[in-house]
C-alpha cells in the first residue's frame, strides 16, 4: 500500500506551526513529542502505521476552526480522527500531517424527546448516545459492533451501519444535521431539527465522505422509542444455498425482521469453541430477530418458522425469554473475538445482492483452497453485507500480501455479481486502489469535484478514497501551497 | 429533445450551448422558459428482485408502471411519493426520475425515511455530457462519496438522471387510522409527538380540519392482530379517539393527506414548510393562512395563503425551509421557489453546480438563492 512521501517543505514548518497552534490551544491539547504522537500512528487497520507530525485535541468548534485556518494558511494536511476504530485505514496519518482528534468533544448538547432528537459533540461514542436517552426508553439506532469505542464523528464520516440497520437504516438515514468546519476555518450549519434539505442535500454527501470535506464537530441525530421487546430465533441449515434461499423468502413474505445474521461452518466452529453458546454444528446458521409486544413477536416468529420449514432446518430454536435470547446472540457477538483468538484476520465488508449469496459463498470457498488461507463468513444477510474474515499469520513472511490479494479477489467478485467494495467500513486506504474496479474514471472525477468545492487545496485526509494515480494532479498542489 | 438512450442524452448535452428544461412527467412544475428535454423515452423497468427488495428503472419510467409492478409483487415504494397533479392542476404522468430529482416523499417519511433514503443508485449525464454512475443496487454501499443523495432533490440542476435503483418494501397486510379531535394546533402537535414517541410504530401523523374540527390522524400498519393491538394501546394512552379500521377507508385518508387534497381547486398560493415539529404551532400562527394542513407529526406544514404574500417574511428567521409550491410565475420569480440559503451554503451549492454544469444549461435559474436575499 503506497502513501505519498512526506513533504520536506511541510515538515520544515513544524516549529512555526507549533508556535501558531499554541496561541489558540490550551497546553494539553497540542501533542508534538514523537513519543506521544505515536499513539495516533494507526487505526484498527494495524498493518499500516505512521506517526503524524503533530496531534491536536481541540475542545470546541472554535478551536477546530482556528486549527484548520492555521493549517490551511500554512499548507499543512489534516487527518480528522474520532476513536481510531476504522478498519479501512481511514484515520491513518501521513508523516507530514496534523491529526485532529475530536475525542475531547463528547458533550450532549441537547436532548429533545418531543422532537425525537439529540444533539451531541461528535467525539461522543456511539453507545453513550443511546446511554444518554435510555432513561426515557429511547435509543440511537445505528449500532456498529464497535459501538462501545467508535465515535459519532467516525460513524458520520464512514456512514457506519450495524446489525439492526435492516430495519432502522445506517447513519445517513438517522442523521438530521451537522456543524461542519471547512478546511479554511469557515463554520457551517447544515440541517437541524427539521427534515430534508431546502436546497441541495449537502448533509447526504458529507455523510460518508471519510473526513475529506470538513471536520464534523456537532451532530443532530434522530432518536427512537425502544420497541416493547425483541427476540431472536436461531435456525441451522444443511447448506449455504438453502440458508440463502430462506433469507430471501423471509424478506419477500412481508415480515421485516430487525436483523438477519448469517454464519457459516468455520465461523460457527470458532464461535462455539470460544463462547460455548451451544450452537448446532451445521453448514449455515441464521439468527433472525423481530420486535414488538410478546404477542407480536410470537406471531412474527411463527411466520418465520413456517417459512423456514420447507427448507428443512436441522435446528430451529426460538428464544422464549431474555436468557435464551442472550445465549443465541452470544456466539455471534463474540465472532470477531473468537477469530482473533485463533489467528490474525482481515475483515472485508463487500456487499452483494441477496440473490447472489450462495454463488458468492461457493466461490469464496474455492478461492480459499486456491490461496491456502481459511475464511470464516459472518454477516448481515438481510442486506447482503458480507463480512468474510480471512485468517492469516502476520509473523509469516508473505502471508499478509497473500491475504490482501485474496481479499481483493473477494471484493472484485462482489462487484462482478452487482455489488460493491464496501457496505459499511469505508474505502480509506484499504480499498482505495480497487476503486477503478467498481467505478470508471468519470465516476471518480465526479466525486473528486465535490472535494474540489469543499476543500480546493486538497488538504483534508488527502491520500484516501481515490487511487493515488487518479488524485495525483489535485494533490500535487499540496507542495506548492504557502 | 427526447433522447432514447443514455448515449443519445450524453450526445445532446455535450453539444448543447443553450438552456434546457428537464421534463419528466411535467407534473411538478418549475415554471421556466426554455427548450424542453423530455426523459420519457428513457423508460422501462430493468430489474425487479422482490427477494432482494430492489428495483432498477429508466428515469423516464412512469410511476404508475412501477407501482403496478410492485403491487403485483405485494411490495411498494415505502416513501409514498405525493401526486402533485391535483394541487397544481397539472397534467401528465409522473416519472420516477422526477420523483427522485425532487425528492418527493409522503406521510410515511417520518418512519421509513424520504425518497433519498430509498435511493440505492443513480446513473446520470452531467451538463457537459459526461455519463456518471454512483451507488449501485445493493442495500448498503459506502464505496466513495454518496452522490446518490446529492442527486436526489437536486431538481435536475446537476445532471439528467437516466437510471435509478430503489429499495422497495413489503406492502402491509392492513392499516388503520386513529382520529383524535384537538382544540388547537399546539395540543395536536403534542399528541402527535406522544404517539410518535411511543413504541407502537406510527407510520403517519397528520392534523387537519375534518368536518369542521381540528383532528389528529395517526396511522398504524402491519399484520392484522398487530395493528389491532397497537391501536388499542394508543387509544388507551391518548383517550377520546375513534378508529377507522377499514383498510380502504384508511388508505383514502392518507392519500388525501399525501396529496393535500383539501387545497385542490382552491385559489391562492400554496407553501410547503419544513420545521422542527415543536416549532410548528408558533410558525403556523404567523402565517395568516387561509387554510393549514400538518403532516410529519407537525414537521411539515402546508399553507394556503392569499396570492402574492411573502410567507418567508411573515415567518422570519427559521430553522427549516419554506418552498413556494403553487403560485403564478411572477410571484415565483419575485420570491423564489426555494428557501434562500446562508452565504457559505450558497457558495458550496454554486460551486457544485458550476462543476457539474459548467455551461449553466440545466434548469438554469432553478434552486438559486436570489442575490438580494
Ligand atoms: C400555466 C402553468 C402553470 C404552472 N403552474 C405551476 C405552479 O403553480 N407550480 C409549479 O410548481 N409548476 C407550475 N407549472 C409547471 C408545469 O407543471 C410543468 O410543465 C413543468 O414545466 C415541468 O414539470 P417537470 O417535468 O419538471 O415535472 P417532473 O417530471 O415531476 O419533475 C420534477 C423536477 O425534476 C426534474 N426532472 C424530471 N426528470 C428528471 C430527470 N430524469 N433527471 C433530472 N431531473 C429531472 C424536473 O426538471 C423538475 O425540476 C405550471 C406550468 C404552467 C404551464
Ligand atoms: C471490532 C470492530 C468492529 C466493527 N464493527 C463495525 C460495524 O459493525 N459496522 C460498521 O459500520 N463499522 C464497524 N467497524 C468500523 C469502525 O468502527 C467504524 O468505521 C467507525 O465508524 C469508526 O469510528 P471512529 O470514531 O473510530 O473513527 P476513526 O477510525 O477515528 O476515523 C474514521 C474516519 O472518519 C474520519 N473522521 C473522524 N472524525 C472525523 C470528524 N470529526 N470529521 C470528519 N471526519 C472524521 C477519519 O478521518 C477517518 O476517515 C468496526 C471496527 C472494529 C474495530
Amino acid at each position: 500500500m503506497d502513501m505519498p512521501v512526506a513533504n520536506p517543505a511541510i515538515l520544515a514548518r513544524k516549529a512555526a506551526l507549533v508556535e501558531r497552534l499554541r496561541a489558540v490551544l490550551p497546553e494539553e491539547a497540542l501533542i508534538s513529542d514523537p513519543a506521544e504522537t505515536r499513539a495516533y500512528e494507526c487505526d484498527a487497520l494495524t498493518a499500516y502505521a505512521c506517526p503524524p507530525m503533530l496531534a491536536v485535541l481541540p475542545g470546541s468548534t472554535q478551536e477546530v476552526s482556528d486549527i484548520l485556518a492555521i493549517c490551511h494558511e500554512m499548507g499543512v494536511p489534516v487527518v480528522p480522527r474520532g476513536s481510531g476504530t476504522s478498519l479501512a485505514g481511514g484515520a491513518l496519518p501521513t508523516a507530514d500531517c496534523v491529526i485532529l482528534g475530536v475525542a475531547r468533544m463528547n458533550d450532549v448538547l441537547e436532548t429533545d424527546y418531543d422532537n425525537r432528537l439529540i444533539r451531541v459533540q461528535t467525539g461522543r461514542t456511539n453507545l453513550s448516545v443511546t446511554g444518554a436517552v435510555e432513561e426515557k426508553e429511547f435509543f440511537y439506532a445505528p449500532d456498529p459492533s464497535s459501538q462501545l469505542a467508535c465515535a459519532i464523528a467516525g460513524n458520520i464520516a464512514m456512514n457506519s451501519g450495524g446489525a439492526h440497520c435492516l430495519k432502522y437504516g445506517v447513519t445517513t438515514n438517522n442523521l438530521l444535521g451537522v456543524t461542519l468546519v471547512m478546511m479554511d476555518g469557515t463554520v457551517v450549519e447544515i440541517g437541524g431539527g427539521y427534515l430534508d434539505s431546502g436546497g441541495l442535500d449537502l448533509l447526504g454527501v458529507i455523510c460518508g465522505s471519510e473526513g475529506q470535506l470538513g471536520v464534523v464537530t456537532e451532530a443532530t441525530l434522530r432518536i427512537l422509542r425502544k420497541p416493547e421487546g425483541a427476540r431472536p430465533v436461531l435456525m441451522g441449515f444443511d447448506s449455504n444455498e438453502v440458508a440463502g434461499a430462506c433469507v430471501s423468502d423471509i424478506i419477500q413474505a412481508g415480515v421485516l425482521p430487525v436483523a438477519i445474521e448469517f454464519m457459516d461452518r468455520p465461523c460457527i466452529q470458532a464461535c462455539e469453541a470460544f463462547a460455548k453458546a451451544g450452537y448446532p454444528m451445521c453448514e449455515a446458521l441464521l439468527i433472525v430477530e423481530v420486535e414488538g409486544s410478546e404477542a407480536e413477536i410470537d406471531h412474527q416468529l411463527g411466520l418465520i418458522t413456517e417459512i423456514a420449514q420447507p427448507h428443512d432446518p436441522v435446528e430451529l430454536r426460538e428464544a422464549k425469554d431474555a436468557d435464551e435470547a442472550g445465549r443465541i446472540w452470544l456466539g455471534r457477538k463474540s465472532a470477531f473475538g473468537a477469530m482473533g483468538q485463533i489467528n490474525d484476520y482481515m475483515c472485508l465488508d463487500g456487499t452483494i445482492p441477496v440473490s447472489a449469496l450462495p454463488q458468492v459463498l461457493r466461490r469464496i470457498g474455492e478461492m480459499s483452497k486456491e490461496y491456502g488461507l481459511d475464511v470464516a463468513n459472518v454477516f448481515h444477510a438481510g442486506d447482503g453485507n458480507m463480512h468474510p474474515l480471512i485468517l492469516f499469520d502476520a509473523n509469516k513472511p508473505g502471508d499478509l500480501d497473500l491475504c490482501e490479494n485474496f481479499g481483493a479477489d473477494i471484493l472484485k467478485l462482489c462487484v462482478d455479481v452487482g455489488g460493491c467494495l464496501t457496505g459499511e467500513h469505508g474505502v480509506g486506504i484499504e480499498k482505495r486502489d480497487l476503486m477503478l474496479y467498481q467505478y470508471a474514471e468519470a465516476d471518480l472525477e465526479a466525486q473528486m469535484r465535490v472535494k474540489d468545492v469543499f476543500d480546493p487545496s486538497w488538504l483534508l485526509n488527502p491520500a484516501k478514497v481515490f487511487p493515488l494515480s487518479v488524485s495525483e494532479a489535485r494533490r500535487g498542489d499540496l507542495a506548492d501551497v504557502a | 429533445m427526447t433522447p432514447e438512450s443514455e448515449e443519445e442524452l450524453s450526445a445532446v448535452l455535450a453539444e448543447r450551448r443553450d438552456p434546457v428544461l428537464i421534463r419528466g412527467g411535467g407534473t411538478r412544475g418549475i415554471g421556466m422558459e426554455a427548450s424542453v428535454l423530455e426523459t420519457g423515452r428513457l423508460s422501462g423497468i430493468e430489474l425487479y428482485e422482490p427477494g432482494a427488495l430492489t428495483l432498477v428503472a429508466g428515469a423516464g419510467t412512469p410511476l404508475a408502471e412501477i407501482e403496478k409492478a410492485l403491487a403485483d409483487g405485494n411490495q411498494r415504494l415505502a416513501f409514498e411519493p405525493m401526486d402533485h397533479r391535483g394541487l397544481l392542476g397539472s397534467e401528465g404522468e409522473p416519472t420516477i426520475g422526477g420523483i427522485v430529482a425532487a425528492n418527493i416523499s409522503g406521510p410515511r417519511r417520518i418512519q421509513v425515511g424520504a425518497c433519498r433514503d430509498h435511493l440505492l443508485g443513480v446513473r446520470f449525464v452531467d451538463g457537459s455530457g459526461s455519463i456518471i454512475k454512483n451507488g449501485g443496487r445493493v442495500m448498503k454501499n459506502v464505496t466513495g462519496y454518496d452522490l446518490v443523495k446529492l442527486m436526489a432533490g437536486s431538481w435536475g440542476t446537476l445532471g439528467v438522471l437516466s437510471q435509478v435503483s430503489l429499495k422497495v418494501l413489503p406492502e402491509s397486510e392492513t392499516e388503520a387510522t386513529l382520529l383524535l379531535p384537538c382544540p388547537d394546533v399546539a395540543t395536536a402537535i403534542s399528541r402527535m409527538s406522544a404517539a410518535l414517541g411511543s413504541p407502537f410504530e406510527v407510520t403517519g401523523a397528520a392534523c387537519a380540519p375534518r368536518e369542521g374540527t381540528l383532528t389528529v390522524m395517526l396511522r398504524l400498519e402491519g399484520f392484522e392482530e398487530s395493528v389491532a393491538y397497537r391501536a388499542q394501546r394508543l387509544a388507551d394512552q391518548l383517550g377520546d379517539v375513534s378508529l377507522v379500521s377499514d383498510r380502504d377507508e384508511s388508505r383514502r385518508i392518507w392519500r388525501e393527506i399525501r396529496d393535500v387534497s383539501a387545497f385542490h381547486g382552491t385559489t391562492g398560493d400554496v407553501w410547503r414548510i419544513s420545521v422542527k415539529p415543536g416549532d410548528a404551532a408558533e410558525v403556523s400562527s404567523r402565517l395568516e393562512a387561509e387554510a393549514l394542513s400538518f403532516d410529519w407529526g407537525g414537521g411539515l406544514i402546508w399553507a394556503l395563503v392569499g396570492e402574492g404574500s411573502d410567507l418567508r417574511q411573515r415567518i422570519g428567521p427559521i430553522s427549516g425551509h419554506a418552498t413556494l409550491v403553487r403560485a403564478p410565475t411572477d410571484t415565483r420569480t419575485r420570491f423564489g421557489m426555494f428557501q434562500p440559503e446562508p452565504a457559505p451554503l450558497v457558495a458550496i451549492s454554486a460551486g457544485l453546480r458550476e462543476r457539474f454544469d459548467p455551461r449553466g444549461i440545466l434548469n438554469p435559474g432553478l434552486m438559486k438563492t436570489p442575490a438580494h436575499a
